[in-house]
């Protein structure tokens, strides 16, 4: 196993203090990219030969989407951190933003200086105070130190970088609502296009990257893009955190390359809860469709292998069910879960969210009918795909997931008016 | 242009366009709730989903721009399976209760269910309920479990209106459209809600449970509350107006209407209405029929004609009256031999008569106020006193037009203003006066001789010189005179100034006229000429006998106290009136005339367009449309030329086939200026608020239920209020020369210091006097 990439300073007992984070190279990728000059094109390239993918569950990739901020605009432009986790499952964030704040404060900054940004916003999820206070603190340290605020490191570039905290609502993890709330409004999804490269913050031109892909980026820059690429394997390049939860003996933060095997992820985790066999896996985080077990050990933890598979590798939120689970039970808590955060702009999501969980919830109490599974199966197809944001797919995509794999789970509920596990 | 194609069609488009227009454009219907051509997209309720090549989900076509050589299906399997699933979701929690929702039979979700709809809901588990609201007398939030949350009339508000009074609170199946913490919806454009919601959701309060529309037929109606001219469908039925909706006209209101037009309605069948011709005699009423009525009045006439000589007669008319009936009054006086005549009721400065080149008008069309870029706004109430003219500008601020402000007070127009100088009305022609000596200046060009006494010895100050160079960067730049410019006592040298700052900054300048009719009584020549007495003469120097035609005087003159006093010197009243008002202490005939919506007629509005209408309901019990009253009226004292078969015909006498545009000009000539009288002390402000404008409003029991229609209180600035020792709140007795009135005082730190604002057009108010000049409050 290598020495971790993005959890690099978690072997000190303080491991979120400049002190220790410049002990392993902090702010090395900052200096580089200021005494050598490099261009905004060499940055990057750099980042797009890392082959590095969004990590907040799109996806996207990384240096291509740096590369969308228009060019010769002298006007304001805005960095943004999407540091709200929200997604059940995930907490993979959090523990960049409570243990290695640095690196993304690095990340973003070289971000900035490559884009010419000079203010930067980071949304912390509204539940995690505690990893607004230990950001500030980290900001504050770094612009002590130079690295932040103006004049970065005596490089005539400044860039000052603000910590927001937000509210608890989970759909200001999508990008544009996350950019309506930082600006005090609520928290809705704007339709796309324009997309936030040109109308973004403020109706500015706006980059907004998730906090993993920021604090991967100093050492891309540091290492260089090849070497993060060749940890990972083709067309998922890198290390990755993984948040394993559910039936496992020892739940956390995983970070390990693309690519490897689930089974070993699994490992890794202590394995299933009681020597219990695996039943089923939700691979990426909630919204992503649950995978039956079997279909998961033989899966690597990459980007096209997921989705080959029929799931998505989202944000590399892993939860694991063991044999015990009721999947009724398991689509019911989830579905209650989109019900609730839907922002309620657009009417297949504010209006279908509810009735999926009210039918599932009607079957899980075992008042199930038997036409009940047809119509989750067609309101989800009237959901996924026709909203302004993805919350609608994230709604529809665990019923479909559930329903394909575990329909007769749900028959057997309907029939029996009870639990078959 | 792009190349695009919709269900097969090939069309030319504007770049720009999103694919609902091209297929509207097209004749192609695509089912829509939140999208509306006057708002912004909000893409929320996805009805309008239609499939487009290469995409590879449905889209929403009022979000979804044109693109070259696009193909869009509107009705393939795709986007109607699309649609429909959104018609499920719509209906699901929507209560369906058409058979008693008002909107019913013109509910937009009601037309597309029909459509889109299932025969039966797959829908079994409970429906969500949202609780009622309480957003004030005009609108109806009653059944809010009916709302598809489509966000129009929260973007309406933003939007058009300039305020944000209602959002949408809440998330996901709770979400829904509120007010700010139970506030009432205040804005006076708030009744167009009603209409921009496609569902029963906001519904019209006065109208509810009144009818169901298909029992209402329409009739045109050009509203008579201001000078915009609004196009309105009255909504009739038994012969009474039931409801008044917009009629679309881009050119003017566009698809809006205030809530003063929307609403006034509920003043037509006020019990205050006067139905039947009345008589004094021996200090009682009678009622009397029509034929003793008018002969009563020519004898009176003709009497006092006789023996104290015709100038002793003399006809007051209301800026909302028709052109044809302030034709037909001029011609009864000039036949009787007086020339006092006039509709300008608060005016107070009329040094420009005989000095006029034509009748003022807004010196443009009103569409052209929207291409303005640059605005200077001289005394004016603009929000309350012109609805949709404000709405007009703040569109065109937002476009990027910039305003700058000349009043005597700062009240929120709802729009951001580039400069502005409030000052005391006395200071409003100083300023005026500094802001074209700084045009003068930075142009290098002398000034004519005619404003050379008023620009004289003053200092120009940094406002007046930004306003000034303001007006100067622009490509289209307009004056705006407003009431509060033409009711002052400085008027015309107001109106002088304009004019020369407009010629030397290359701008057009024009008056947002008061009533319906400011530039029709104009051309209708019912102004005094060849030595009659205008409006404030014949107040100040009592007649014998007065023609009041659809004029409260207390409430309509310039100084109401005046007014009432020359009323109840009189020897003879005739009031020719809707309604039973305070003319029935001292008149002695009311002559029941119809209103707007009981005769036929025609207004000319600011921009001189000539609006026809016809009646929308027969006249209420034996009231008789002014014009024909007059018409026997004029026989009856055998003066000639009353032969009249129809109002149309007394337009064309009066228009006799002129073109009205040529009559109208806003440019003054060899106007003698007059210095101001020096002004010691504190000085009156008098705003007409929105709802006390006219006879009809004043009797609109949802508009006087408004916040706009509270009992006036008397405003100032904190620091003046304690200069006197009054706190807001307190009783204070208020005093205009020999007139005292009683009133609460309140803050309004939006006054210049020095200043005392009290509204006019009210009850409360009229014994005041003046709507200028010296004022005091005192404790009581």
């Amino acid at each position: 196993m290598n020495a971790p990439i993005l959890l690099n300073t978690s072997h000190f007992d303080q491991p979120w203090t400049l002190e220790n984070y410049l002990k392993v190279g902090g702010y090395q990728a900052l200096r580089k990219v200021i005494e050598n000059k490099m261009t905004a094109d060499e940055i990057i390239a750099e980042v797009k030969a890392s082959g590095l993918r969004g990590r907040g569950g799109a996806g996207f990739p990384t240096g291509l989407k740096w590369s969308f901020m228009p060019k010769n605009y002298n006007g304001v432009k805005y960095l943004v951190c999407n540091s709200d986790e929200g997604e059940p499952g995930t907490c993979k964030d959090r523990d960049i933003l409570r243990y290695n704040p640095h690196s993304l404060i690095e990340g973003m900054a070289i971000a900035a200086y490559t884009m010419q940004v000079q203010t930067g916003y980071n949304y912390v999820h509204g539940e995690i105070y505690e990893a607004y206070e230990r950001m500030e603190d980290a900001c504050e340290e770094a612009r002590k130190a130079g690295y932040l605020g103006n004049n970065i490191i005596g490089s005539g570039f400044s860039f000052d970088l603000h910590n927001h905290m937000g509210y608890g609502a989970y759909v200001c993890g999508e990008e544009t609502a996350l950019l309506e709330s930082i600006e005090g409004k609520k928290g809705q999804p704007r339709f796309k296009p324009p997309f936030p490269a040109n109308y973004g913050l403020y109706g500015k031109p706006t980059t907004i990257n998730n906090t993993e892909t920021f604090a991967s980026i100093p050492y891309i820059i540091r290492e260089g893009g090849k070497k993060f690429a060749d940890m990972g394997v083709p067309n998922s390049g890198g290390v990755k955190l993984f948040s394993i939860s559910g039936h496992v003996n020892n739940p956390g933060n995983f970070e390990v390359p693309l690519g490897t095997p689930f089974k070993k992820l699994l490992e890794m985790a202590g394995g299933v809860r009681n020597g219990n066999k695996l039943k089923a896996v939700i691979p990426g985080g909630s919204s992503m469709p649950v995978l039956p077990g079997e279909i998961m050990m033989d899966l690597n933890m990459d980007f096209d292998s997921i989705q080959k598979a029929g799931s998505y590798l989202g944000t590399g939120a892993v939860i694991v069910m063991d044999e015990t689970t009721c999947m009724v039970k398991a689509l019911e808590r989830l579905s209650y879960f989109y019900f609730e955060e839907s922002c309620g702009q657009c009417t297949p999501c504010r209006e279908g969210t509810g009735w999926l969980y009210r039918i599932v919830h009607r079957i899980e109490k075992g008042e199930g009918r038997p036409e009940d599974l047809d119509l989750l199966a067609d309101l989800c197809e009237n959901i996924a795909g026709r909203t302004i944001c993805a919350l609608g797919d994230a709604a529809a995509w665990p019923v479909q997931g559930f329903l394909k794999h575990f329909r007769s789970e749900f028959e057997y509920h309907i029939e029996h008016k009870r639990c078959l596990v | 242009m792009i190349n695009i194609e919709i269900d097969g069609k090939q069309l030319q488009v504007e770049n720009g366009r999103s694919v609902i227009e091209a297929a509207h454009q097209a004749g192609i219907y695509i089912p829509h709730f939140c999208y509306h051509k006057k708002l912004s997209i909000a893409a929320n309720c996805r009805m309008c989903l239609v499939q487009v090549e290469k995409a590879p989900k449905p889209l929403p076509a009022c979000a979804t721009p044109v693109a070259e050589g696009m193909k869009v299906y509107t009705a393939s399997e795709q986007a109607v399976k699309a649609q429909k699933g959104v018609m499920e979701f719509l209906l699901i929690n929507h209560p369906l209760d058409c058979p008693i929702c008002d909107q019913g039979g013109e509910c937009e979700l009601q037309d597309l269910a029909v459509g889109y709809g299932g025969s039966a809901s797959r829908y079994q588990e409970d429906k969500r309920v949202v609780l009622h609201k309480d957003i004030g007398p005009l609108v109806s939030a009653e059944e809010m479990s009916r709302c598809i949350n489509c966000t129009r009339c929260v973007r309406f508000g933003v939007e058009v209106a300039g305020e944000m009074e209602l959002g949408q609170a809440f998330r996901g199946e709770h979400a829904e459209i509120m007010s700010f913490v139970d506030g009432a919806v205040n804005s006076e454009l708030s009744g167009n809600m009603i209409d921009l919601c496609p569902v029963g959701a906001l519904t019209s309060k006065p109208f509810r449970y009144k009818a169901r529309t298909w029992e209402l037929s329409r009739r045109r109606a050009v509203s008579p509350h201001d000078s915009l001219g609004s196009n309105l469908a009255a909504l009739v039925m038994n012969n009474r107006v039931m409801r008044v909706d917009p009629v679309e006209n881009e050119e003017l209101n566009e698809c809006w209407i205030s809530d003063r037009d929307r609403f006034s309605y509920e003043g037509l069948n006020s019990e205050e209405r006067l139905t039947k011709p009345m008589l004094k005699q021996g200090g009682k009423w009678q009622e009397v029929d029509w034929q003793v009525a008018l002969e009563y009045v020519a004898n009176g006439l003709r009497q006092i004609g006789k023996e104290a000589g015709a100038a002793q007669i003399g006809a007051l008319v209301s800026p909302g009256s028709t052109l044809e009936e302030m034709h037909l009054v001029q011609k009864l006086v000039r036949g009787l031999g007086s020339h006092n005549v006039d509709f300008r009721l608060r005016q107070s400065d009329f040094s420009a008569d005989g000095k006029m080149q034509g009748a003022p008008w807004l010196g443009m069309k009103v569409a052209e106020v929207s291409s303005a870029d640059r605005m200077l706004l001289v005394g004016s109430f603009l929000r309350k006193d012109h609805p949709l003219f404000a709405s007009r500008i703040r569109q065109a601020v937002k476009r990027g037009a910039q305003v700058n402000l000349l009043h005597s007070a700062d009240d929120d127009l709802l729009m951001k203003l580039a400069n502005k100088a409030i000052v005391p009305p006395s200071e409003l022609v100083p300023m005026l006066a500094q802001i074209l000596q700084a045009v003068a200046t930075s142009k290098g060009t002398h000034l004519h001789s005619s404003v050379q006494s008023l620009v004289q010895g003053v200092v120009v100050s940094a406002t007046a010189k930004t306003i000034a160079e303001n007006l100067a960067g622009g490509e289209r730049a307009i004056i705006l005179l407003g009431n509060f410019a033409q009711q002052h006592p400085q008027a015309a040298q107001l109106q002088l100034l304009s004019q020369h700052i407009a010629a030397l900054s290359n701008a057009r300048f024009g008056f947002i006229g008061e009533g319906a009719n400011s530039v029709g009584g104009y051309i209708a020549n019912a102004v005094p000429a060849e030595g009659g007495m205008n409006a404030a003469a014949m107040l100040a120097s009592p007649r014998k006998a007065y023609l009041l035609m659809n004029v409260e005087p207390e409430l309509d003159a310039h100084n109401g106290q005046l007014a009432l006093e020359a009323m109840k010197s009189a020897e003879m009243v005739v009031a020719m009136s809707s309604y039973k008002h305070k003319a029935m202490d001292y008149a002695d005939v009311m002559l029941p005339i119809a209103p707007f919506t009981e005769t036929s007629g025609s207004f000319i509005n600011a921009e001189g367009r000539l609006q026809g209408f016809r009646g929308a309901v027969k006249p209420l019990g034996e009231t008789r449309p002014a014009w024909k009253v007059l018409r026997v009226l004029g026989n009856l004292l055998n003066i000639s030329g009353f032969d009249y078969d129809t109002s149309e015909a007394v337009r064309d006498e009066v228009l006799g086939g002129r073109d009205v545009s040529a009559s109208m000009n806003n440019t003054l000539q060899g106007l003698v200026v007059q210095p101001a009288p020096v002004s010691t002390g504190m000085q009156r402000v008098a705003d007409v608020p929105l709802y006390a404008t006219d006879s009809i409003v004043r009797r609109s029991a949802p508009l006087q239920a408004t916040r706009d229609a509270q009992t006036p209180a008397v405003q100032m600035r904190s620091d003046d209020l304690a200069k006197l020792g009054i706190k807001a709140g307190d009783t204070v007795k208020v005093t205009m020369g020999q007139n005292t009135v009683q009133l609460t005082a309140s803050v309004n730190e939006g006054l210049p210091a020095g200043v005392v604002r009290v509204a006019a057009g009210r009850a409360e108010t009229a014994g005041l006097g003046a709507m200028f000049g010296a004022i005091s409050v005192e404790r009581v």
